[in-house]
């Protein structure tokens, strides 16, 4: 019966929207997809997969704390995640164990204590939407707040949009020419605390990481441009956006996993078809064709 | 009593000393140029060429010592684009996707405002910096399609375009093509008689004794220092390098 209801396009795009929570649902995901897709460029630059994924994972007992004290949530998560990064920084220079090998512990360390605060706060926490994400259910203050920190976030990173790539590219040079380059690094590292704290309530704690190394890496295979490349990294975030609610809408799926899987669909098909850097050359085969 | 003019010095580091974590990486280096002078930096890897760029660049804290340049701090240098660095082509990432023109304007990053919008002058600058290493035909090009010498040459008209008087070169030959070492030393003479001061670091010997007026032979501190005919001997280069015979780095030739 639900097959028969998108034989035509057009009411596949148009049926969801009759009802509010998705018309909220995509709007949102879209606003933070393209917050996520903005800051991925540089974290794909600079190398920070795994800083990103131990940032958002850290959030995990902010949120949790905030919930039960009241508070916003999003003031609880910057917290634990700045200091998730702030402990790491410390343990690899007091210490000689491996820098990889810190962030895994850390952000670990971090998570688990969120997941024990969870069963011991026996509130109103839905474990699952800290988890998954759950941009179907998202509540007014939540989308006051979603609202708030996507601007924020991309004031700062419009501002210093050139600054942080030229910390990205080379901060020695930045450095040499009287650059603050200690506050560039915690300018990153706060977006980065804000974006993963508004890219939960789209995909959950697990897979927020993949919002924010995804579409970056799709757009690094597809240009040579950084402004380029920010541009197709928060397009590719955001039709991503799209497609998974709207398929998890109709195939009656796991929304925050949708919407990554189809990034990783689109990162895929960068992978193989990027004119100059996939799998097929098709610029290379086209000339060839041609000549 | 002689009273030193520190103003006559572009450079000026007196007894620097750099670690990581406690392991020391340089000490007690003292270093003097004056404008006009190329002086060339000679040592093994792990010797503390690099640290030495570091701390003259700011990007490393010296734990001991000073060091003015143009007899003022290392910050107000800084905040005056005083100091260029030239990286090594390791030192770079090649498939960041930025062009040569805007790798050259990141030499002006430092006199903009926050924004870093380019002005009229900034991207005359940049033009003009560009023409000089001969990569106008270039200007758009990704940096990681140029060649080695093209990509050395990017980033040594950055340093022009930020108007610099001091130029800190990590191997600035090597991995270039003939063209562009022709290039590099005929701007380096040019260089000279602008009254820029330039160190530059090299495992070339033979560059050491082409271009440079003084000679640091550094092994985590300073062996030899001075003019290149009077230290650049056997015996030192010797000492700098643990023990290997300047035969075996010269070649059998000289």
């Amino acid at each position: 019966m639900e097959l028969c209801s998108f034989l035509t396009l057009d009411s596949f795009i148009t049926d969801p929207l009759t009802h509010g929570f998705m018309r909220k649902a995509l709007l949102m995901s879209s606003l933070v997809a393209a917050v996520c897709g903005f800051l991925s460029s540089y974290l794909t630059l600079k190398g920070w997969a795994l800083m990103g994924d131990a940032v958002s994972h850290s959030v995990m007992p902010g949120v949790v704390v905030a919930y039960a004290l009241g508070l916003p949530f999003s003031l609880g998560a910057f917290i634990f995640g700045v200091g998730s990064v702030a402990l790491i920084g410390f343990i690899k220079q007091k210490s000689r164990v491996k820098e990889d090998t810190v962030i895994g512990l850390v952000f670990t360390g971090f998570f688990a204590l969120g997941i024990v605060l969870v069963s011991k706060i026996k509130s109103n926490i839905d474990l699952h939407s800290i988890l998954f994400g759950s941009p179907l259910g998202i509540s007014l203050s939540d989308v006051k707040q979603t609202i708030f920190i996507s601007l924020l976030v991309v004031i700062l990173l419009s501002i210093y949009r050139k600054d942080l790539m030229l910390y990205c590219f080379d901060p020695r040079h930045a450095k040499t020419v009287g650059i603050n380059v200690f506050f560039l690094h915690y300018l990153l590292l706060t977006c980065l605390s804000l974006a993963a704290v508004v890219g939960l309530q789209s995909v959950g704690i697990i897979l927020v990481v993949a919002m924010l190394i995804t579409p970056g890496a799709t757009a690094y295979l597809l240009t040579d441009k950084f402004d380029n490349m920010t541009i197709i990294s928060v397009l590719s975030a955001i039709i991503s956006s799209l497609i998974g609610i709207y398929i998890s809408f109709w195939f009656d799926l796991e929304t925050g996993g949708s919407i990554v899987l189809a990034q990783t669909f689109i990162f895929l098909f960068a992978f193989l078809f990027a004119p100059r850097y996939g799998i097929f050359k098709l610029k290379k085969f086209f000339a060839g064709y041609k000549g | 009593m002689e009273s030193i003019n520190y103003q006559n010095f572009r450079i000026d580091a007196e007894n620097i000393c750099v670690d990581y974590n406690g392991k020391v990486a340089l000490y007690d280096a003292n270093l003097r140029l004056k404008p006009g002078q190329i002086c060339g930096l000679v040592g093994m890897n792990g010797a503390g060429k690099t640290t030495f760029f570091n701390a003259l660049t700011g990007f490393v804290n010296i734990s001991k010592g000073k060091i003015r340049i143009n007899g003022e701090s290392l910050r107000s240098a800084q905040k005056d684009q005083t100091i260029a660095y030239v990286p090594q082509s390791e030192g770079i990432d090649s498939q960041f996707p930025i062009n040569v023109w805007d790798v050259v304007m990141m030499g002006r990053y430092g006199s903009m405002n926050i924004f870093r919008c380019p002005r009229e002058s900034d991207v005359q600058a940049v033009k003009d910096a560009i023409e000089r290493v001969d990569l106008t035909d270039h200007l758009s090009t990704p940096i990681g399609n140029l060649s080695g010498g093209q990509r050395k040459r990017t980033f040594l008209a950055r340093a022009i375009a930020q108007r610099a008087s001091i130029l800190l070169l990590d191997e600035p030959f090597s991995g270039v093509d003939i063209r562009t070492e022709k290039l590099i030393s005929e701007l380096f003479i040019q260089f000279k008689n602008e009254g820029k001061t330039i160190l530059l670091s090299t495992h070339d010997m033979i560059h050491v004794r082409e271009f440079c007026d003084l000679v640091l032979l550094i092994n985590k501190t300073v062996v030899a220092y001075g003019e290149t005919s009077e230290v650049f001997t056997p015996e030192n280069i010797t000492t700098t390098f643990g023990g290997i015979s300047p035969d075996f780095l010269f070649g059998p030739e000289s």
